[in-house]
């Protein structure tokens, strides 16, 4: 990559020249440059990892903190804005992980989330009536991919449906890099802190069957929760389980009827949902930004040395695409298993809410394969408008008609 | 053949992944960690069990087929 000394170092993120095409970068660096010196928005410094192995490794290995709110990490976001990786409070977390993790999986397990599932299936068939009501065109990831996590975590938090715009704002406003700034994206927090407390409190004096409900019975009871972490975990599950699937489910639609072959494979034989769901996961290019990791002593990955103090940043999506770990990766196989896709990430911290994403992505699908057969893009796929500055890829919209 | 199934539960995260493909072999606590259910399922969940070896996030689980 270098031809002098005067090495040039590529800003990160990587733009792609397609919507649905992976950035050219990726599939360079995989062969030549597995850690490659990345410039962040911030104009720090970063290490980039590319190839599978690489990055599943140094995501399951704890020597790779998540802390990036020491002095020597690199910043990510420009104007010195702290992104959710950064801020304080997710430094606190990240300290308490054995004890809160422990916690919420009693309600992200295959069990518990199975139980959500009619749930999620009546919640996807309302926001499809009302999308269906007005004649096509119509914005799915407005009228669906956007709302329908926000319902969900809602449900899980206690949230009455009133308030469900409330926090798909507030969840906007706190995962921004660039789009927001400093000020806004505190203002949110603040917000959205005060909402919570007068929640808790609220559910503390009248405690439902939700996840937030069962949390605060554990703070009661001295368990394992302070109210700041009940708080923080709160927001945490919003910030983590809102975009990331709104997008989701707008990405996977634009991929399934972007190719009418892919939609029609589906319509023929609805029960390859459950590997095109993940296969879509392999696939998207737009998953963001990646997962940012700190090493604090120097570390050997696959005969390189890493050393002490690098901040490295694992990109789960040039690592889906790995021909060195998937047969044909760059094609899209809806039959495709097993599909070991690092989207979700891996090791200790991986996502605690994927059984509830697949789950809500599998619904989408089915709903959508069952009600609207004849559903369409209503613009080429290429001209998907993509939006830009937030940690998690998407689309602005996703038109479509039936 | 027989498939012996091993799981290591200080590696499980406890994402469930287990469980959704292969119940008849894999459970979880309530905390969320692994239980094996069926250390040698029959032949006919064969292909679940390699199937949830190799899409563990945590790494947890292993597939013995060597005897
Ligand atoms: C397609 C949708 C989703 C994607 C792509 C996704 C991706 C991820 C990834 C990559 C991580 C690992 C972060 C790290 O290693 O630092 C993570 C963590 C997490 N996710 Fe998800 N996620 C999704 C949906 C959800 C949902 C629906 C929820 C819950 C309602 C959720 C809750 C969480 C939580 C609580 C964590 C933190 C786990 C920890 O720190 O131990 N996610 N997610
Ligand atoms: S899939 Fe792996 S990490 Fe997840 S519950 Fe099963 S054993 Fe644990």
């Amino acid at each position: 990559m270098s031809t002098n000394d005067t090495e040039q170092v590529p800003d990160y993120p990587f733009r792609s020249p397609e919507p649905l095409e992976p950035p050219p970068q990726w599939a360079e660096l995989r062969e030549r440059c597995p850690m490659a010196p990345v410039r962040l928005p911030s104009g720090d410094q970063a290490m980039l990892l590319t190839r599978y192995r690489d990055v599943r490794g140094v995501l399951s290995d704890r020597r790779f903190s998540r802390q990036l709110g020491t002095d020597r990490a690199a910043r990510i976001g420009s104007d010195g804005s702290e992104t959710i990786f950064e801020n304080a409070d997710s430094a606190s977390l990240t300290e308490n992980h054995e004890r809160w993790r422990g916690r919420l999986h009693k309600s992200f397990t295959a069990k518990r989330v199975n139980a959500m599932q009619p749930r999620v299936e009546q919640m996807t068939e309302q926001l499809v009536d009302e999308m269906i009501q007005q004649p096509p065109p119509a914005d799915l990831l407005a009228m669906v991919g956007f709302p329908l996590p926000v319902w969900v975590i809602c449900d899980l938090l206690g949230v009455p449906d009133v308030d469900r715009d409330k926090l798909a704002h507030w969840s906007n406003s706190m995962l921004s890099m660039t789009q927001y700034s400093r000020e806004q994206m505190q203002a949110a927090q603040a917000e959205f802190d005060e909402y919570m407390q007068a929640h808790v409190a609220a559910k503390r004096a009248e405690p439902g069957e939700d996840l937030l409900s069962e949390l605060i019975i554990a703070v009661d009871e001295g368990q394992a929760l302070t109210e700041r972490e009940l708080l923080t975990i709160g927001q945490g599950i919003l910030v983590a389980g809102h975009e990331t699937t709104s997008n989701m489910i707008g990405k996977m639609m634009a991929m399934l009827l972007g190719e009418r072959s892919r939609w029609e494979l589906l319509l023929a034989d609805p029960s390859l949902v459950r590997t095109a769901v993940e296969e879509v996961l392999r696939f998207d290019t737009n998953s963001g930004f990646g997962l940012p990791r700190f090493i604090t002593e120097d570390v050997e990955l696959e005969g390189h040395t890493i050393p002490g103090g690098t901040t490295v940043i694992c990109s789960m999506a040039a690592a889906n695409r790995d021909a060195a770990s998937f047969e044909a990766a760059e094609t899209m196989d809806l039959r495709r298993s097993p599909n070991p896709h690092l989207t979700f990430g891996a090791g200790p911290y991986a996502c605690v809410g994927q059984a509830l994403a697949r789950t809500e992505l599998q619904t989408v699908l089915r709903v959508l394969l069952r009600r609207l057969p004849t559903l369409a893009l209503a613009v080429p796929a290429e001209q998907l408008e993509l939006r830009e500055g937030l940690l998690i890829g998407g689309f602005e919209r996703v038109p479509v008609r039936w | 053949m027989t498939l012996r199934v091993i799981v290591d539960r200080d590696k499980c995260c406890g994402a469930g992944q287990c469980v959704m493909l292969v119940p008849d072999v894999f459970d979880q606590e309530d905390e969320g960690t692994v239980i094996l259910l069926d250390p040698t399922p029959p032949e006919s969940l064969h292909a679940a069990a390699r199937e949830a070896a190799c899409v563990c996030p945590g790494g947890a689980i292993r597939v013995d087929e060597s005897g």
